[in-house]
């Protein structure tokens, strides 16, 4: 294709940037606050919002941490610790990891496509007050004295109405559900604009792995929360309406929901620990300064990947005595599964080894995340093996092994993220001195935390206990995992408060701080509401490397490509092109600012409510709600596509 | 006051495609099926597990379902998509009048399936508390009836559109899309049918 041989530069007219302002700005103060749809503000909510849990069921590990820290303790009381060791996992994998990833690819996602917002962006808010209005139905619980106890996992029949007859756990299962509305509706979102939305050129093999990533992210949600919907939902079925799915004297079983919660639960490692990578796929090459290596095979892995885990589940489930043949073929795809994030490992050594490497803080970041996810694959191919994973069933070794995975494989490229990226979304970047000093502060202390509960694993302590006697061997490991807990704790600290001083005193970042390849870094820094006056026109993978100037397209008069140039952005419109080799297709309306998502979040809210404390009005009244926005949101799409 | 500067058109890149695409609601629609079909899944999924697990199915004390006048009320529901095929063939040549009947076509046979199967769950001698079987079966059987309903409402709000004549042989998405979910949950009982009213009497 010959498109930079273009005749470079002929002006065709010139656009007034304030004017695109006006077009494209949200109402000022609480108006725009409600009706906002613009997927960069949405965006750096979900971060805001999902960094708000994290701190908080962060600061509620270190008190487990204190409790654990030496034998027979009095920190808090059992009770008091199944509460917070229940809200740490639920709020961490819910409301922290997945909504945290979908705020970087809500914010980054349509700027490196090129285009001028997601596919539907009021879906896209609506997304964001389900999941902000879950997060607060569940911490509701933790408010009134009342937080679910029944672990993370919710394992019956620990959690069935006989043995947790509290509305405790009730709060538990239907946030379970609630927020996977949130999470469903985000997905189809990104596979919609990643088909959709790409700027002309950008045929499918030339879309940034990290897109790659959240498509393949999306994909396992849309097949993987309809099953812990399910599980969550038949157990509030049996709590609240007194169903026997989950009671084994009535024909229910226990095991149907160990099923349905991993069938969603493993793929669900993966929803969360994808993404990071496409992170470091992005970060690792622009700080080596080369391509990444192996693209297609990267791309191809991240595909694979959502294939196969929907084949590992029951590797969650050797010890509750299925026969050994069966278990056998789950054993033999968890280790399959280990193969493409084999492949994506070499290909960053490659990219580093061939690279020139700036050691930078995202890369630093990075390199703490191959080292850690390093050790947490091994061991996550260790308990693929049957006869491994009955001896450390339960125990400590378990602890260790998510979370190497869960924090240090996905929280260090969430963090590296924030440094990369941050300069983009505020204009200003980040200290890198403070960062350096976060980074290793984050990265002694994880280690110190969490690689002695390997070996305590091994002696033998079990996994969910609020306190050990002393004398096992246990003391002192417990007490370094402690310490650890807390130079960590002070390690993410560090970032928060580089974060809110650069956001006021940072030093200014300009469109491309770091010299990256993909088109996010073709506009300012923070971008304009609009993302793209004329939408760039894409000949290569690294398109800012290889084509410059970037060369951008204008409109014509076709319907097809009217909205490519700066009048499109006039007429708050965006094109929407192919699905394989993205050519210009038609023009998408972009919907303007708008009350329906929030006020259909509400309605949602207020029918979970209702079913939490049995009213009957309570839960009308929600479903009433529901439906009146959903007719109006009906009738007002109409409106906006005539 | 800073001026944004238009440049030239990239010509290969940037040539309308030949071809019709789907539009956007297209794809997203696609994906709420996809995610729905999943949930369906997960529950007679369930449902053989259970039906596994126990001794004797349905247990003692329930009846097989009865299949005449189900299978007579299937038929009614599957024949449904035929007038909706009839509408969107309609709208795709202009004809809003064709759209309009196609659409009150199908509503009244949705409307009439809900109506058997209200008084289907009202005949049942069992609850959904007596035991997993009742539950598996009010929940799933429930919860695609209610497809339905949502179907029938959300064709209200199509139905007047097409009335007020919004739409054309240009612009006609929603009429799309409305088809395909409807499609989506006939093509459901499907599947739920065989599973919920048949399978139990195969010993």
């Amino acid at each position: 294709m010959a498109v930079t041989d273009v005749p470079s530069q002929e002006t065709h007219g010139e656009v007034d940037a304030e004017e695109l302002e006006e077009i494209w700005a949200d109402a000022p103060g609480v108006p725009g606050f409600f009706s906002t749809i613009d997927h960069k503000r949405i965006g750096m909510r979900y971060i805001y919002t999902a960094f708000f849990f994290f701190f908080v069921s962060g600061l509620m590990a270190l008190v487990m941490r204190s409790q654990l820290a030496a034998p027979n303790n009095h920190v808090v009381g059992p009770e008091t610790y199944n509460q917070l060791m229940t809200i740490h996992g639920t709020t961490m994998i819910f409301l922290f990891n997945t909504p945290v990833l979908a705020g970087f690819g809500n914010y980054i996602l349509p700027l490196q496509l090129g285009t001028r917002d997601m596919a539907f962006p009021r879906l896209n808010a609506f997304s964001y007050w389900i999941f902000v209005l879950s997060g607060i139905f569940f911490f509701a619980s933790f408010l009134i004295g009342k937080a679910p106890d029944g672990g993370w996992f919710g394992y019956v029949p620990l959690t069935d109405k006989a043995f947790s007859p509290g509305i405790n756990l009730d709060f538990w299962g239907l946030a379970i559900v609630f927020v996977g509305i949130s999470t469903t509706v985000g997905a189809v979102n990104f596979i919609v604009t990643t088909f959709k939305m790409r700027a002309p050129g950008m045929t499918i093999n030339r879309v940034p792995i990290f897109v790659w990533s959240i498509l393949s992210m999306a994909f396992m949600v849309l097949f993987a929360v309809p099953a812990v919907t399910l599980a969550a939902g038949l157990l509030e079925l049996d709590r609240l309406f007194g169903t026997a799915f989950v009671n084994p004297h009535l024909g229910g079983s226990v095991l149907l929901y160990q099923h349905l919660f991993w069938f969603w639960g493993h793929p669900e490692v993966y929803i969360l620990f994808v993404p990071a990578t496409g992170m470091i796929s992005m970060i690792i090459p622009v700080m080596a300064r080369r391509p990444l290596a192996a693209y297609l095979w990267v791309a191809t892995a991240l595909i694979a990947v959502a294939f196969i885990s929907f084949g590992v589940w029951v590797h969650h489930m050797f010890a509750t005595g299925m026969p050994v043949q069966a278990m056998s073929f789950f054993s033999a795809v968890s280790l399959i599964i280990v193969l493409p994030s084999g492949v994506q490992f070499f290909a960053w050594i490659a990219t580093m080894w061939k690279g020139r490497v700036r050691f930078t803080t995202p890369m630093l970041f990075g390199i703490g995340f191959l080292l850690i996810f390093l050790l947490g694959g091994i061991t996550g191919a260790m308990l693929a093996v049957m006869p491994f994973d009955w001896q450390v069933t339960d125990s400590y070794f378990v602890v260790a092994h998510f979370h190497y995975v869960l924090n240090g494989a996905v929280v260090f490229p969430i963090f590296g993220a924030i440094y990369f990226w941050y300069p983009k979304m505020s204009g200003r970047r980040l200290s890198e001195r403070w960062g350096h000093i976060s980074f290793w502060l984050m990265f002694v202390g994880f280690n110190l935390a969490f690689f002695g509960m390997h070996i305590l694993g091994f002696l033998g302590m079990p996994r969910r206990i609020a306190t050990y006697p002393s004398g096992l061997g246990w003391d002192d490991l417990n007490m370094i995992s402690t310490i650890g807990g807390f130079i960590f704790a002070v390690g993410t600290g560090v970032t928060l408060i580089n974060w809110f001083h650069a956001r006021w005193w940072g030093k200014p970042a300009g469109n491309d701080p770091w010299d990256g390849d993909s088109l996010e870094w073709s506009t300012t820094s923070p971008p304009p509401e609009y993302n793209f006056a004329s939408i760039p026109v894409v000949a290569s993978r690294h398109p800012l490397w290889d084509q410059r100037p970037l060369p951008t397209a204008s409109s014509t008069g076709d319907e097809a490509t009217k909205s490519l140039g700066p009048e499109g952005a006039e007429h708050h419109e965006t094109p929407e092109t192919t699905g394989l080799d993205a050519r210009p297709q038609g023009t998408l309306d972009l919907p303007h600012p708008t009350y329906l998502p929030f006020l259909l979040a509400c309605g949602i809210a207020v029918f979970f409510v209702g079913l939490l404390i049995k009213a009957i009005l309570v839960g009308v009244i929600g479903a009433a709600a529901l439906v009146i926005a959903l007719t109006w949101w009906a009738w007002r799409t109409e409106v906006d596509l005539a | 006051m800073s001026a944004v500067t238009a440049a030239v058109p990239v010509p290969e890149a940037t040539a309308p495609t030949k071809g019709e695409g789907r539009p956007t609601p297209w794809w997203g629609m696609a994906c709420l099926i996809m995610t729905e079909s999943t949930l369906f899944a997960g529950l007679i999924g369930s449902y053989f597990f259970l039906r596994a697990s126990s001794k004797q199915w349905p247990p003692p004390g329930i009846e097989e379902p009865k299949v005449m006048l189900a299978l007579i009320f299937s038929f009614v529901l599957w024949g449904s998509s035929i007038p909706m095929l009839v509408a969107e063939r309609g709208i795709k040549r202009g004809n809003e009048r064709t759209l309009r009947f196609g659409l009150m076509g199908a509503w009244i046979l949705g409307a009439a399936f809900v109506a058997y199967s209200l008084y289907d769950f009202h005949e049942l001698h069992f609850g959904w508390r007596n035991n997993a079987y009742g539950s598996i079966f009010y929940t799933t059987v429930g919860l695609h009836t209610f497809h339905v309903f949502l179907g029938l409402v959300m064709s209200v709000v199509v139905q007047i559109k097409a009335w007020l004549g919004k739409f054309s042989k240009e612009r006609h998405v929603t009429v799309q899309v409305y088809a395909m979910y409807w499609h989506f949950v006939d093509a459901v009982w499907l599947v739920v049918f065989p599973t919920f009213i048949l399978s139990p009497h195969i010993k």
